[in-house]
């Protein structure tokens, strides 16, 4: 059953500002779509569109979660998070008062994330060990690459179908980010997820992407139908990398 | 302990208070005591919103009035006795409360502040226009002097103060309900990180809600008793800067995060402020208020209970929610 998310014509800013031009972008089922651009060129935006905490003043958002299409204009974001759809908010924004185990627990706020609480919080412990060592440390007192495993845990306790990252690499160290981006891609293979990921760091993404789109000045410039596609492309290198 | 023991526990306590009162055959005991109660109820209303969701409310005064004006307004309709007023004041402030909501839940931080302020402007430019409630020339509310139950003549005073001691045994219970539920987890979360809580599919907006009506109703419900108390109620004194002022202030020296830091706070001013009434005078009060205040937040931020949690070693983590979590698995 399919797991993907659809986005068509796509027009969103904040009040006056118009940042998102026309944006159209697939995540098929079960693949992995990276969306490229360097800072203040909508990733943010396009992320806080799909979550339904800005509101698109033109287009169409579609998700097809198991099989079945919702339009996720007009819901709110926690109806959002209940079809399944999880985030991974840019900058962690873990609670740092609360423990580890805490923030996990926190997830899993939304009736359908409790039922398949326990389940979800012993995978969580499997995928990340260190978490399961620091239990009851507070989120506060843990280094960036800990607390990016916390937000990732936080957001598989929501029990998602699609995943949505926000940035990991923000505030890590190189070695972290290869780390980070290396487990998004384990847990896409090992949960079935469905994973849009906005990221500024162009080489370590594309190692996970089964498809790319570069965003420049809110609109699509370009957009990769395959891994490969995206390393050979003079294209990128010229609106990414400015060559 | 279970909220039907603590409830129990503290109506015992109530009690002892009250059998303290006819012991000492002083009536000042009951007027000065039915104040310190009545920011008790105030204060923990206040914290709901303020302390737990961290949604700091300036506009405390217009829901404390608009459960006093309704107690004016049922007076003149149809006079029902105090008990209903006090339901009818909490549903008419905790109305207010909801309305409030839907119109300033989009704003943040101090936006939302200057928002509840402007609100009891608005309110209270209302009630000065209004003659049905006396307008700016104010109400006269005659109580009798004693109530006849069961044959027995009671002191109208008394028997204000026991109804504020029930209503206070029941914010206090109502608050560490609250504290302990999934609600005052996702009150927390909303207060620590709201975009976070909304990433976790916390319904932010739904709480918001019902925490500015439950905050709202409580205010609401100190406030209806009011008019009876004071006997003459005008808009200044409804909406006088002293609960607004107080029902911050409490809160903020006792301490926000437990239901026992307004309950300390509102003792510990309320106390002070009667006591310098009698012996220097009763416009020094917001003085010592705002010298507390200054003290507290430079010394202890977080409050008496922050300091208890210091001396005793403990770490100054809140507690509202926490032990939902720690048991949900």
């Amino acid at each position: 059953m399919g797991n993907s998310l659809t986005l068509s014509g796509v027009h969103a800013g904040y009040g006056a500002v118009h940042v998102l031009h026309d944006v159209s972008m697939t995540v098929p089922s079960g693949e992995t779509a990276v969306l490229l651009g360097t800072n203040g060129n909508g990733k943010t935006t396009l992320i806080r569109c799909i979550l339904g905490m800005i509101r698109p003043t033109a287009g169409t958002l579609t998700a097809e979660i198991d099989g079945q299409t919702h339009n996720l204009i007009g819901m709110t974001t926690e109806e959002i998070v209940n079809l399944g759809i999880g985030i991974v908010p840019e900058g962690r924004r873990l609670f740092p008062r609360l423990s580890v185990e805490e923030n996990l627990l926190l997830g899993a706020f939304r009736p359908k994330a409790r039922q398949e609480l326990k389940r979800n919080l012993d995978f969580c412990y499997e995928c990340f060990p260190r978490l399961a060592e620091r239990k009851s440390q507070l989120a506060g007192s843990m280094s960036g690459g800990e607390q990016q495993m916390v937000a990732l845990g936080r957001a598989l306790m929501t029990a998602p179908k699609i995943l949505l990252v926000d940035e990991p690499s923000v505030g890590l160290a190189p070695i972290l980010v290869s780390r980070t981006i290396d487990k998004i891609k384990e847990l896409k293979d090992s949960y079935q997820l469905t994973v849009l990921m906005a990221e500024q760091n162009f080489n370590q993404a594309i190692r996970i992407a089964d498809r790319g789109y570069v965003i420049v000045h809110g609109k699509i410039a370009y957009s990769g139908e395959s891994a490969a596609d995206l390393n050979n492309n003079d294209l990128i290198k010229k609106f990414y990398l400015g060559l | 302990m279970k909220s039907p023991v603590f409830f129990l526990v503290w109506i015992v306590v109530a009690a002892i208070v009250f059998a303290f009162g006819l012991y000492l055959k002083n009536d000042y005991f009951f007027f000065a005591g039915y104040t310190v109660l009545q920011y008790v109820v105030l204060a923990t209303g206040w914290n709901i919103l303020g302390g737990y969701t961290g949604y700091v409310n300036f506009g405390s005064a217009a829901f404390f009035a608009m459960g006093a004006y309704a107690s004016v307004v049922m007076h003149k309709v149809a006079p029902l006795p105090v008990p209903l007023l006090i339901i009818i004041g909490g549903i008419v402030s905790g109305l207010v409360g909801l309305g409030m909501g839907y119109l300033t839940l989009r704003l943040r931080g101090a936006f939302f502040a200057i928002a509840t302020l402007a609100l009891a402007v608005v309110l209270q430019t209302l009630i000065v226009n209004w003659d049905f409630v006396g307008g700016s020339r104010g109400a006269y509310i005659i109580r009798p002097n004693t109530l006849d139950i069961a044959g027995l003549q009671i002191p109208y005073i008394e028997y204000l103060f026991a109804l504020m001691l029930i209503l206070a045994v029941c914010a206090l219970t109502v608050a560490r309900i609250v504290e302990r539920s999934r609600l005052g987890f996702g009150f927390a979360t909303i207060r620590d990180d709201e975009v976070a809580a909304e990433a976790c599919g916390v319904p932010t907006l739904r709480l918001k809600l019902m925490a500015t009506t439950l905050s709202g109703a409580l205010m609401g419900m100190a406030g209806a008793p009011f008019p009876y108390y004071i006997g003459y109620l005008q808009p200044s004194s409804a909406f006088g800067l002293e609960y607004a002022v107080n029902s911050i202030a409490m809160p903020m020296i006792g301490g926000t995060t437990s239901w026992v830091g307004p309950l300390i706070g509102a003792i510990v001013l309320g106390t002070l402020q009667q006591v310098a009434t009698v012996t220097i005078s009763s416009a020094v009060n917001l003085l010592i208020v705002g010298l507390l205040l200054t003290g507290f937040v430079i010394i202890a931020p977080n409050g008496i209970l922050g300091l208890i949690h210091k001396f005793r070693g403990q770490s100054d983590a809140d507690k509202v929610g926490r032990r939902v979590i720690r048991e949900t698995p």
